[in-house]
């Protein structure tokens, strides 16, 4: 029996769909994300993974069901500003994510919302892009950024926040393989919990240690990450996720 | 799209402050709107001038932009002394130009140049996003300057976008003539470009909320008065007060 208190998300059967009678994306969901869990989560485009998220940010209303975060109920728009200070969400594309002029400003930006003095919010971001390998991006212009750098960016910008759970919408889509490693690397220091939208199998199994799919508005449970994998060799079936049930050939 | 090619000297004007430039373009662009004696015009020219001299600025660049402006400004040249009322100089046919109205062309063309020059080389030295950090601390309306900065944020992306969608149809053999095909794809293009700037900026705006964004901007940057700033701010006031005392006691009639 798992302990209440290690449960960092909880939905119990949560349903969404597009308001004025449009198409229903969740249906009696149920999910749970433990305390040190790193979730990655897979599943057909348009299946509901990013509303998913959006949900969890309080960013869509659910029609149905309960969200809990952090043992708390969460509804209102009140609630889920208490959400946003303790979870982060990366955006699919940087420059949603990347507003103010410079970096600094970008990375800086969550924390004086949160009430850090500037001084203050300069320091630890600083600290932060450092950690990154960002040092000296600081005055950097957001849109003079190459692809990889605005992900990286952006990176800083929810992991300055110091957020307990970490949320990232297909985080690899377009970056080159070594920026994939650096983003690989980031996520393997963080000693907190996060679910990876994502459709590239290698990334997931070397970042995440469990996998759920989204299928039909519900999340199932897959198994241990270690499962995927892209096929080096080929063979009919390569490009579909399956299992092999005798272990790696 | 938007350059910003005289961000990057390091000049004496590029020392001071932002806040004083933007205050004195200010301050300096109003007292030349005022003046109207030609001594007191070719002075503030010649101030002007002495600005874009001590901002090493790219001559070039700064010609461009006066080039710009002249060009709008001989349409006043052709128009005002044609229509002014005044003492005729010649006549072709039945219209004759006055000599009021050739004295308020060049009056209004030394104001405009000394006006864009100062701007030039106080105002266009500073990044835009320090212009607005500037702004901010001389408080002006909190919404005006971030409307101004995320406009040049996304300005960019826009036109990004609009490439993207212009390339689109080039490459499936998309020519412009002057037909109504041509007149329907520019409608669908400009629409597609509004309805992904709105779900760019829903979703701008989510990401800010996801950042505890409550409606309120912070800034980061502090500025500070330095002692050159002290004295380029004697140097100016004593600049402005120059040239309204020509204004008033030098006038050639």
């Amino acid at each position: 029996m798992v302990r209440e208190n290690n449960l960092i998300i909880h939905m119990q059967d949560v349903c969404f769909s597009y308001p004025y009678g449009g198409q229903t994306i969740l249906e009696n969901l149920n999910f749970k994300l433990q305390k040190g869990e790193k979730l990655g989560l897979i599943g057909h485009n348009g299946s509901g993974k990013t509303t998913f998220l959006h949900i969890i940010m309080g960013l869509l209303p659910v029609s149905a069901g309960i969200v809990r975060i952090l043992g708390n109920e969460v509804r209102t728009e009140k609630d889920f500003r208490v959400v946003r200070q303790k979870i982060g969400l990366l955006f699919q594309h940087a420059d949603d994510q990347l507003f103010s002029p410079t970096v600094l400003e970008d990375v800086a930006f969550g924390l004086l919302n949160l009430g850090k003095s500037p001084a203050e919010a300069r320091e630890l971001s600083l600290k932060t892009l450092e950690q990154l390998n960002l040092k000296g991006f600081e005055n950097r212009v957001t849109h003079k950024l190459s692809g990889g750098e605005k992900k990286l960016a952006s990176l800083a910008t929810v992991l300055v926040m110091q957020p307990r759970v970490l949320l990232l919408d297909e985080p690899t889509t377009g970056l080159d393989e070594a920026t994939k490693e650096r983003i690989i690397s980031v996520l393997n220091n963080l000693d907190i919990s996060y679910i990876i939208v994502s459709h590239e199998y290698d990334f997931l199994s070397r970042t995440t240690n469990d996998i759920c799919t989204m299928k039909d508005g519900q999340i199932i449970y897959n198994g241990d990450s270690s499962m995927l994998h892209t096929h080096y060799h080929s063979h009919k079936m390569g490009k579909v996720s399956h299992e092999h049930h005798n272990g790696p050939i | 799209m938007i350059t910003e090619p005289f961000i990057n000297e390091n000049s004496l004007i590029h020392r001071l402050d932002p806040r004083v430039r933007l205050v004195f373009a200010t301050l300096y662009s109003f007292a030349v709107a005022v003046l109207n004696q030609f001594p007191a015009l070719a002075w503030a020219l010649f101030l002007s001038f002495l600005l874009v001299l001590l901002a090493r600025l790219n001559f070039r660049e700064v010609g461009r932009r006066l080039a710009m402006l002249n060009t709008l400004l001989l349409f006043f040249w052709v128009a005002l002394p044609l229509t002014f009322e005044g003492e005729p100089i010649f006549s072709i046919g039945p219209i004759s130009a006055t000599r009021e109205g050739v004295l308020l062309s060049a009056q209004i063309t030394l104001k405009s140049n000394a006006i864009l020059l100062a701007f030039i080389a106080l105002v266009a030295t500073s990044p835009l996003a320090t212009l607005g950090h500037a702004m901010n601390r001389l408080c002006v309306p909190e919404k005006i300057v971030h409307l101004l900065l995320l406009t040049y944020r996304y300005v960019f992306v826009i036109e990004q976008e609009y490439q993207r969608l212009i390339r689109a149809a080039k490459i499936r053999g998309f020519c412009p003539k002057t037909d109504i095909h041509t007149y329907r794809t520019y409608a669908y293009l400009i629409g597609m470009l509004f309805v992904r700037a709105s779900a760019r900026a829903e979703r701008v705006h989510q990401a800010m909320v996801c950042r505890g964004f409550k409606g309120k901007f912070y800034c980061l940057s502090e500025f500070s008065l330095t002692r050159l700033d002290v004295i380029c701010s004697a140097f100016m006031v004593a600049a402005i007060i120059g040239l309204e005392m020509l204004e008033w006691f030098v006038k050639i009639t």
